[in-house]
């Protein structure tokens, strides 16, 4: 097969697994307990490093760009810029990343290891669905979870550019925080919403993908997680783009 | 519907091959494999490793699909069977797996008591099931244990447990025995016995071990007068009809029968005695 048709041929699987998981859903059991647990596990787990990420993030916009709003006179709009870098763009994407690489590959090796020592097996040969098990609830959960984690980002990102603004800049606070306000609007609110949603669906298909296609004992766990967190990144950031533009042809390419 | 004469429920066929052949990639692993399991009948399966016995087991429950060739259970063709389809019919089919296969993020309990969670039932009736499965097995005081802090017969015995929970009609081993002391070995083959003189399951039964061979088909289990069980050997006043040998050879059965007729076999095909005595 050529490296075309493998890759043509992943995606079927992938989108099939997907839509079997969500298809299945439709008769009992629903595991929404195994919902729970997982979202408990990829929000509230991942919370401190996305609270870490997105502060620094905020706070390094204000570093590189503070200087060049004040050259065009416009220090009192780099609120603004903040918002708009994190609702549209960073939020999403850094989010999506951080838990492609903490929670994807967590659950790539995880489904990878049951597979190998035949716990899938004995899940099947138990009457137990492991798409359903399994597999729903992780994809479930990450639809919910990365789009609080992406607000998480975002505010903790502007409480970082805040920060930086006033005790580096001598920003006024309250000049950063009209500022803030007035580049949270409807589509900024939809944009940084709809990103982390379609970026969960990547992560859960990706990782369970690659977790339960995996083959050849612990080397191969390793193996089908290096490959799930390079895959579902890269996949983050190309679709980032068309996603975008897609938001703005829907939204409008104006604020 | 009228009541079935016992005798002649034994003879339906609980599983059934027919011609089946299954590849991996280009490797042809089953070579056109066909042979019944009655009711009540333990069927031994021997053979090299790596011979597709554990194959000819994930066959039966549908865990892979064979390549050509029909698998029916209970006189049921399931073939074709979708995953949501196989389901119904791994209800009553139960699964020992070659090295335990516990889910290692749940307790004993857990692991014993998952397909009655599953099935939604009172934690009263699910904690008396597995605790007398439990029992069974001499595992009780296991109970609150992770997999992880069992051995490695503890955790084939808590395996048993819970492939026997729900009281499946049949029983897949997959070499139950291997790696296990003496006396833990000759428990299972016990369990193995009273299942199928008892409670009338069928079971295939994957070994190398002629130990195993020898109690399997040598055996029998009946409850004596103080309503105890007990085992009794074959001899004048009985002999075993329910318990067949089958040996695998690169993918085809080259022997099936009785133990004495494997004992004869020996006798003349130098494979099968190589493969019974070492040499
Ligand atoms: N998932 C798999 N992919 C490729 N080959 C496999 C797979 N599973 C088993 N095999 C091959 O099939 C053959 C039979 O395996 P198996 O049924 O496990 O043997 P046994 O249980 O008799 O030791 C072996 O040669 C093994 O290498
Ligand atoms: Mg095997």
């Amino acid at each position: 097969m050529s490296f075309l048709q493998q890759g043509l041929y992943e995606l079927q699987e992938l989108t099939l697994l997907t839509f079997r998981a969500f298809y299945r859903l439709r008769k009992k059991p629903r595991y929404f307990r195994e919902v729970i647990q997982q979202i408990d596990i990829i929000g509230v787990g991942s919370t401190p490093i996305i609270l870490l990420t997105g502060f620094f993030t905020g706070a390094v916009l204000v570093l590189q760009s503070f200087q060049i709003l004040a050259y065009y006179g416009a220090q009192s709009q780099v609120g603004r810029m903040v918002t708009f870098s994190l609702f549209r763009e960073l939020g999403p994407v850094l989010a999506g990343l951080m838990v492609a690489g903490r929670i994807g590959s967590a659950i790539t090796a995880e489904l990878g290891s049951m597979v190998v020592s035949q716990q899938i097996d004995a899940m099947r040969a138990l009457g137990t669905d492991p798409v359903k098990k399994l597999v729903a609830p992780r994809i479930i959960a990450l639809l919910v979870a990365l789009p609080l984690l992406t607000v998480v980002a975002n505010v903790s990102g502007i409480i970082g550019g805040g920060i930086t603004s006033k005790y580096i800049f001598n920003l006024d606070t309250t000049v950063f925080i009209s500022s803030v306000l007035d580049a949270i609007t409807t589509k900024n609110i939809i944009v940084t919403l709809v990103k982390p949603f379609f970026f969960g669906l990547i992560i859960g298909s990706v990782a369970c993908y690659k977790g339960l296609g995996t083959t050849g004992g612990t080397v191969g766990v390793g193996i089908s997680t290096t490959r799930s967190v390079v895959l579902s990144s890269i996949v983050i950031i190309i679709a980032d783009f068309f996603l975008t533009r897609a938001l703005q042809n829907i939204l409008g390419i104006d604020f | 519907m009228s009541q079935v004469n016992p005798f002649e429920e034994r003879m339906f066929p609980a599983i059934e091959f027919r011609d089946v052949y299954l590849y991996y990639d280009d490797k042809k692993v089953l070579d056109g494999i066909s042979f019944t399991v009655r009711k009540g009948e333990t069927k031994i399966i021997l053979g090299r490793s790596g011979g597709g016995k554990s194959t000819i087991i994930k066959l039966v429950l549908g865990l892979i699909k064979p390549d050509s060739g029909r698998i029916l259970i209970d006189g049921e063709d399931i073939t074709d069977y979708t995953e949501p389809e196989m389901m119904r019919v791994r209800q009553k089919i139960g699964m020992v797996f070659q090295e335990g296969a516990l889910f290692d993020s749940l307790s004993v309990y857990d692991n014993v008591a998952y397909k009655l969670h599953e099935q939604g039932l009172p934690e009263e009736i699910v904690e008396e099931e597995v605790r007398k499965m439990l029992r069974f097995v001499d595992l009780e005081d296991a109970i609150d244990k992770m997999p992880s802090q069992l051995s490695g017969g503890m955790r084939r015995r808590v395996g048993i447990a819970r492939a026997l929970v729900g009281h499946p009609e049949i029983v897949l081993f997959d070499e139950p025995t291997a790696g296990l002391d003496p006396p833990t070995a000759r428990t299972i083959c016990e369990l193995v016995v009273k299942l199928r003189d008892l409670e009338n399951v069928s079971s295939i039964f994957v070994t190398h071990e002629m130990q195993n061979i020898e109690y399997l088909s040598s055996e029998y289990a009946v409850i004596n007068e103080k309503g105890e069980v007990v085992f009794e050997k074959e001899g004048e006043k009985l002999c075993l009809i329910n318990t067949e040998i089958m040996i695998l050879r690169e993918g085809k059965i080259i022997f099936s029968g009785k133990d004495e007729q494997l004992k004869k076999a020996a006798t003349t095909d130098p494979y099968i005695r190589r493969f019974l005595h070492g040499r």
